[in-house]
């Protein structure tokens, strides 16, 4: 049985993982194995945040952090209030600040927000008064992504201090390189990251991660491969010359898992997957294929993160 | 620092003998352990529950389910308590619909925990019936809830408190009185 933690929550927001010690990221981690609970009951639903009002602002696509977060919200009994950019009043021209502030006028208490912008979340935390959660803004961070990969692997693998971790693909580009890699190195894992040369950012290695140009380096002693999704659009950028290329190089497949057989790798994907390109279809339904098993964690990650920054005094307007 | 004293009411023996005369009871009044489950509000009752379902398989000879349950996420006070609540893990592994479930806590004052577990059980089944056991009624409740099975009526004041300790969690075994002088509890 698990003593109190003597550690208290002291965030009102939550955006991003770089604002987080190896301490809170854990707090977050155990939270999330009570809320797990909750979701395997036969009422998979607790009466917390009754009462509470939860807006999802969501400014870019995305199918599974936004259903994500309604679920972890409306399993706590919370009230959700979903906004997208294609059926709002940004297509009039309404700025982002005006936009929070209205929706927050109408007594919510917590802001959920995906954001093409770098800083969105952080601009927004200062512009309401209740909580904001920052649901991955641009090329910046996906904290509650990184948390439940993280989550993941400690389930699959039982701790992450001193695990192999590599992330494969766009780093230069994803967010949730970015957060992965801070969650990874501040619980002790080693991070290898891997991809082509145009998509591996300058000076990484200042982050505590190790850099490959080789895929098989990468796969090599890995306890858990994160594969990120090829951002398809990027590629008339000039980022990498063709998919095909991409693939032969760095795209996953059971002939490059073959080796690995039998041998405890995990492969996670943030998702969508591009089936073929950087998965190949073998390859994502494999027995290392943990993805679905991500998808679950999250919603009881989001359940953490909304309870634990509710608890802090002045989070919404309901609190005293 | 607020000063406090302590006035021990109960040792490890005198918990035992409770905890026995509890069990017999549960048997007395269920007439037997059929359909019959212990649940335990964390932590200590968990404990407790455990130990009476101990008690129950030696006097009956059958084993009998122990669950626990973890009511922090039924508070109703959850933005108002001074320390952090830690959500635990609330482990029922049966179906409680249709079974006779005893409840157990260390601890009786305001009734508001109860309400909490109640809520909870009901969430994930429906029982028979639900009975309540616990170690110690120190009174003062805010809801009409009422103990079946008491292990010990111990009249208090508000300003007092009851520290039930047990070597699962406490290290020690006893039941002790607090008085704080000065300082109110809320």
């Amino acid at each position: 049985m698990k003593k109190t933690e003597p550690l208290k929550w002291t965030k009102k927001h939550l955006l991003g993982i770089e604002d987080l010690s190896g301490d809170e990221i854990t707090m977050i981690l155990d939270q999330a194995e009570g809320f797990r609970e909750v979701l395997a009951r036969p009422i998979p639903k607790v009466p917390t945040l009754r009462g509470k009002t939860i807006a999802n602002l969501f400014c870019e696509p995305s199918t599974r952090t936004r259903a994500s977060f309604e679920l972890a919200a409306k399993r706590l009994s919370a009230d959700t209030l979903n906004i997208t950019v294609s059926s709002s009043s940004f297509l009039k021209g309404e700025t982002l600040k005006d936009t929070a502030r209205n929706i927050e006028a109408m007594q919510t208490d917590m802001i959920v927000i995906r954001h093409s912008c770098p800083g969105a979340p952080h601009f927004l935390a200062e512009c309401v008064k209740g909580s904001v959660i920052n649901a991955g803004d641009g090329p910046h961070e996906h904290p509650t992504q990184a948390l439940l990969d993280v989550m993941t692997m400690r389930q699959k693998l039982g701790r992450i201090k001193g695990l192999n971790v590599s992330i494969i693909g766009d780093i230069a580009h994803s967010r949730v390189a970015r957060s992965n890699i801070l969650a990874l190195t501040r619980l002790g894992a080693n991070v290898t990251i891997c991809g082509p040369k145009t998509m591996i950012p300058a000076e990484i290695e200042k982050t505590g991660v190790r850099v490959t140009y080789k895929l098989e380096e990468a796969l090599a002693k890995a306890d858990a491969v994160n594969v990120l999704r090829i951002q398809l659009e990027r590629q008339k950028k000039g980022v990498f010359p063709s998919i095909r290329e991409y693939i032969k190089g760095f795209g996953i497949d059971k002939e490059k898992l073959a080796r690995y057989a039998g041998k405890k790798m995990l492969i996670l994907h943030p998702g969508p997957i591009n089936r073929g390109v950087e998965l190949s279809q073998d390859a994502a339904d494999s027995e290392h294929s943990v993805i679905l098993n991500q998808v679950t964690n999250g919603v009881a990650v989001r359940m953490a993160v909304l309870f634990l920054v509710s608890q802090i005094k002045g989070s919404g307007k309901n609190f005293k | 620092m607020k000063e406090s004293k302590e006035a021990r009411v109960m040792d490890k023996e005198g918990i035992k003998r409770i905890l026995r005369r509890v069990s017999h009871e549960i048997v007395e009044k269920n007439q037997g352990v059929d359909n019959l489950a212990v649940i335990g509000i964390k932590s200590r009752g968990a404990f407790l529950a455990e130990r009476i379902a101990e008690n129950l398989e030696k006097i009956e000879g059958k084993k009998v389910p122990v669950g626990a349950i973890d009511i922090t996420l039924y508070r109703d006070d959850l933005t108002e308590v001074a320390e952090q609540p830690v959500v635990h893990s609330t482990e029922v592994g049966f179906d409680i619909t249709g079974m006779k479930i005893v409840l157990v806590d260390d601890v009786l004052f305001t009734g508001r925990t109860v309400r909490c577990a109640l809520d909870e059980l009901i969430d994930f089944g429906r029982p028979a019936n639900i009975q309540l056991a616990v170690l110690i009624d120190r009174g003062h409740r805010e809801l009409p809830i009422r103990p079946d099975y008491v292990g010990k009526n111990l009249p208090t004041g508000r300003d007092e408190m009851i520290e039930v300790r047990i070597v699962e969690v406490d290290s020690d075994e006893e039941v002790v009185l607090v008085k704080n002088s000065g300082e109110k509890k809320k």
